[in-house]
């Protein structure tokens, strides 16, 4: 039994015998996880394989990054095979068409779309190979299949008798495809909906998990790069002599990314690096600077654009109007694994490991660079140090494909932390204006909102700004906040100051719900009423909101007494197909020092996988979040990132954690997402609980301590 | 040529004196399980344990490491503290992406090998130069108590 499973030789609808006996499958619906459930048209890209010895591996096509899939996906898969648990291993696929996300189209991770997408597939994969076991071991007793039952990776006869699923692999193997299959009702599930382990913690505690960062191939050599320092500079000259003198440098190269120091080792290669001396021309960013940033956006946000959402008048006259600008700076994602990637071009195909979100879109990108057929290009998924949307993106393996290509050598390109910081594919930018109606009861009777960033879909590459000149991830969570505004306007202007950006966890959620968030807490000042009450009052055709927002509250004790200088503020987000909502319990020190004591989250995905990754996530994305409300930004100045390490681009450490606290509503919904949707409200919960601390508002993240001194 | 005692074996390299002590083992004797993170000691992902106390291989060079006892997340199975450590992890499933938790779990073992039962701050002081984007910090604390427990009760 070969260890690497090639996908591409599996015939469609095809099972096969394994060397050994055993079972291997690969069905599914099509694309359509929302589809009615009894389509009958299988197409693969689920793959399961029973060994005879009863070991049962899931073969994933999803990237691990720490969200938990690789553990999520076979829990899909066992459910409905009635497997035991403790005898299921996960394997990484190879990419391959026929591991395409049903939403994306494409074999990728991000979005918080893995469990949404193949949470039918998978399970229809599980439930058409019981089908065969079954059909396996009634044809061994010459018994009816209806006779049968499925339980711990046996089938069970009514009389008595059992046969393993290993037992009856090679012999399930020669049955027929079904066509249609059965799913559970969730009342039924006795893996789903609980807290299965992680399958990929043991290699996780001994060293023993591979990252990109860990691959090594016989002749590999390591590449340190020297990028433009500004945006869009170009080369003019390189002195590489010194660079060359140093033991173990094989080769230097340029390439229209920068210039390439290859090396035995990484030392060597960043030695090497350090030592080129480059003329760069800055070109036309030369004097980015982040106040002109700032203002550009702002003016953008001011003068106002296309309209997102338009429904009632915003003029209409109101008995108390309040207006606030908010911003949000660019963003690293700051992944603990600087980004890399090892490649190896061939003659006629060419070899990649990566840490990757986007196996899929690679094939092509990286055929189309190497010369190759897509189908030609092996992309070998390694465990991801961190994602968070970074690995999305295709500088690392570009570059490593063409330095490869160009030296005849496999080679792992690697990002010093400083390259990696200072590489772009930032979170954007962006400024928002509001403006907010109360009536004479306090009651908000209108909103308008006015955004101002560059364009994400134009910058992804592989999506348009709409005829509507609306970015959608620009503004998201404000064109389609779920309160009650009978007057509601939002509008978007673009702005492209010239920066590549990217998607960030959370993506436009992640700034919009600090903007809006915080705005609404405005508003439920303005009005004199309670923050919680405020939004409850609102959300009257959103049970999902209020029922995040109520338990939130009930579980942080919301209104009761705190310890003196602690504060509370509340925020409520949708997200990614989930709902949560935040308490944060916040104090300021007199030198504006903000400590943020606990968070308690309420979340509503639906029904659930896995409630202890669910839980793990709310609480990662919460940290993520905090992390960046409190120190995170990304500066230009002389057209130069100004950050360039963990000294100047601070994330939370364990001293200053949080206790976390999430909840689950119990709900019977299709599955929301998970790896992103805890992360927008954290923002705005801090920012409202230093208001409720020192009555100042936080408009413009991070958070500066220095503005929140008490005199 | 520098000689070493890595994970209790004597190793001769040929690396300059100046090479750090992280490179040398990912690079050299291709022991991947110690991780580069930050390159200049902000992060910690690098720890190893040089007679016993916590390091930063990024930031160590190999000739300050030359007749020292140099221990790495791959022998860690080898030592009681270092077992009950991984149990921990373990039981508590405390990795999320994991590129983190080497160096996570060296600095949870030789803080367990000094202090037995190490209080909130001590694991603040020992803990806070080792970061996790994935923000495992309450799970990395819930492990290092129990693991501490489970050394004394020698469960």
């Amino acid at each position: 039994m070969s260890a690497i499973y090639n996908a591409s030789r599996r015939g469609f609808l095809k099972t096969s015998a394994l060397a050994g006996g055993g079972l291997l499958i690969g069905f599914t619906l099509p694309g359509a996880s929302r589809l009615a459930q009894a389509v009958s048209v299988f197409s693969p890209n689920a793959y399961l394989r029973i060994g005879s010895d009863n070991q049962i591996t899931v073969i994933c096509g999803l990237s691990e990054m720490g969200q938990g899939v690789h553990t999520a996906i076979p829990m899909l898969v066992a459910e409905e095979l009635d497997a035991d648990w403790s005898k299921i291993k996960v394997e990484q696929a190879e990419a391959d068409p026929a591991f395409n996300n049903p939403i994306f189209g494409m074999q990728a991770t991000g979005g918080s779309t893995s469990v949404r997408g193949h949470w039918e597939p998978m399970r229809k994969a599980g439930a058409a190979a019981r089908a065969m076991l079954v059909a396996a071991a009634a044809e061994r007793w010459n018994a009816d299949p209806a006779d049968c039952r499925t339980e711990k990776g046996m089938v069970v006869h009514k009389s008595g008798k059992k046969l393993s699923y290993g037992q009856l692999a090679a012999a399930a193997a020669k049955q027929p495809v079904p066509t249609q299959v059965q799913l559970k009702s969730p009342k039924a599930f006795r893996i789903l909906g609980r807290a299965a382990r992680r399958l990929d913690t043991p290699a996780k505690v001994n060293g023993s998990a591979k990252f990109g960062l860990d691959v090594r191939l016989p002749g590999m050599l390591t590449a340190v790069m020297a990028r433009p320092p500004v945006p869009g500079g170009k080369l003019v000259s390189v002195d590489d002599s010194k660079a060359k003198a140093i033991a173990g440098v094989k080769q230097v190269l340029q390439i229209p990314g920068g210039v390439a120091v290859l090396a035995e080792g990484y030392w060597a290669a960043k030695q090497g690096r350090d030592a080129l001396q480059i003329k760069w021309d800055d070109g036309a960013n030369a004097a980015l600077l982040s106040d002109a940033v700032s203002k550009m956006l702002a003016e953008g946000a001011a003068k106002g654009g296309a309209l997102g959402r338009n429904e009632g008048d915003v003029g209409a006259p109101v008995a108390k109007r309040l207006e606030a600008v908010y911003e949000a700076p660019f963003l690293a994602h700051a992944c603990m694994e600087p980004m890399n990637a090892t490649v190896w071009v061939k003659p006629d195909e060419i070899e990649v490991w990566a840490g990757t979100q986007s196996q899929g879109p690679s094939q092509g990108i990286l055929g189309e660079v190497a010369g190759v057929a897509p189908g030609k290009v092996k992309v070998h998924t390694m465990y991801l140090g961190g994602g968070f949307g970074r690995r999305f993106a295709p500088d690392f393996t570009v570059d490593a494909t063409l330095l490869s290509k160009i030296s005849g050598k496999p080679v792992q390109l690697v990002y010093t932390r400083e390259d990696d910081m200072k590489a772009y594919f930032y979170r954007p930018a962006s400024v928002a204006r509001f403006a907010g109606g109360l009536d004479a009861n306090g009651k908000a009777v209108s909103f308008s909102a006015s955004i101002c960033s560059p364009s994400l879909m134009e910058a992804s590459g592989f999506m348009k700004l709409p005829a509507d000149g609306v970015d959608a991830m620009a503004v998201e969570g404000i064109r389609d906040c779920p309160y009650d505004f009978p007057n509601l306007r939002v509008e978007y202007a673009r702005r492209e100051p010239g920066v590549q950006i990217w998607f960030w966890r959370s993506v436009g959620h992640s700034q919009n719900l600090f903007f809006i968030e915080s705005f609404v807490d405005e508003m439920a000042a303005a009005a004199g009423k309670d923050p919680c009450e405020f939004r409850l009052g609102l959300l009257g055709k959103q049970p999902r909101f209020r029922g995040v927002l109520e338990l939130a509250a009930k579980k942080a004790g919301w209104g009761k007494p705190l310890p003196a200088g602690v504060h509370r503020g509340i925020a409520v987000a949708h997200s990614f197909g989930s709902y949560v909502a935040e308490v944060a319990e916040v104090s300021v020190g007199r030198d504006g020092k903000v400590r943020v004591h606990r968070v308690v989250g309420a979340v509503d995905c639906g029904l659930t996988v896995n409630p202890e990754i669910v839980k793990r996530q709310i609480e990662s994305a919460i940290v993520y979040g905090l992390s960046a409300a409190l120190y995170g930004k990304i500066t230009f100045k002389d057209g130069r990132v100004e950050q360039s390490n963990f000294h100047d681009y601070p994330v939370l450490r364990i001293d200053e954690m949080p206790k976390v606290e999430v909840h689950i509503v119990a709900s019977t919904e299709p599955p929301g997402g998970i790896g992103e949707p805890g992360l927008p409200p954290v923002a705005p919960a801090v920012a409202n609980a230093i208001f409720a601390a020192t009555g100042k508002r936080v408009r413009k993240l991070p958070i500066k301590a220095e503005e929140l001194k008490q005199a | 040529m520098i000689s070493l005692s890595v994970n209790g074996k004597n190793i001769s390299v040929n690396d300059s004196p100046d090479t750090p002590l992280l490179w040398v083992l990912r690079d050299t004797l291709g022991m991947t399980g110690t991780k580069f993170g930050c390159g200049v000691a902000l992060c910690g992902a690098c720890t190893v344990h040089l007679d016993g106390a916590p390091v930063r291989s990024c930031s160590t060079p190999v000739s300050a490491a030359a007749g020292r006892k140099i221990t790495t997340i791959e022998a860690m199975a080898a030592s009681p503290v270092g077992k009950a450590v991984q149990a921990a992890w373990i039981k508590h499933d405390v990795p999320q992406c994991g590129y983190c938790q080497s160096g996570q779990i060296m600095g949870a073992a030789a803080l367990l090998a000094k202090t037995r039962k190490p209080s909130d701050t001590d694991i603040d002081a020992a803990m806070s130069g080792i970061l996790c984007r994935c923000g495992t910090y309450n799970q990395i604390r819930a492990a290092i108590k129990d693991a501490a427990q489970s050394m004394r009760t020698g469960s």
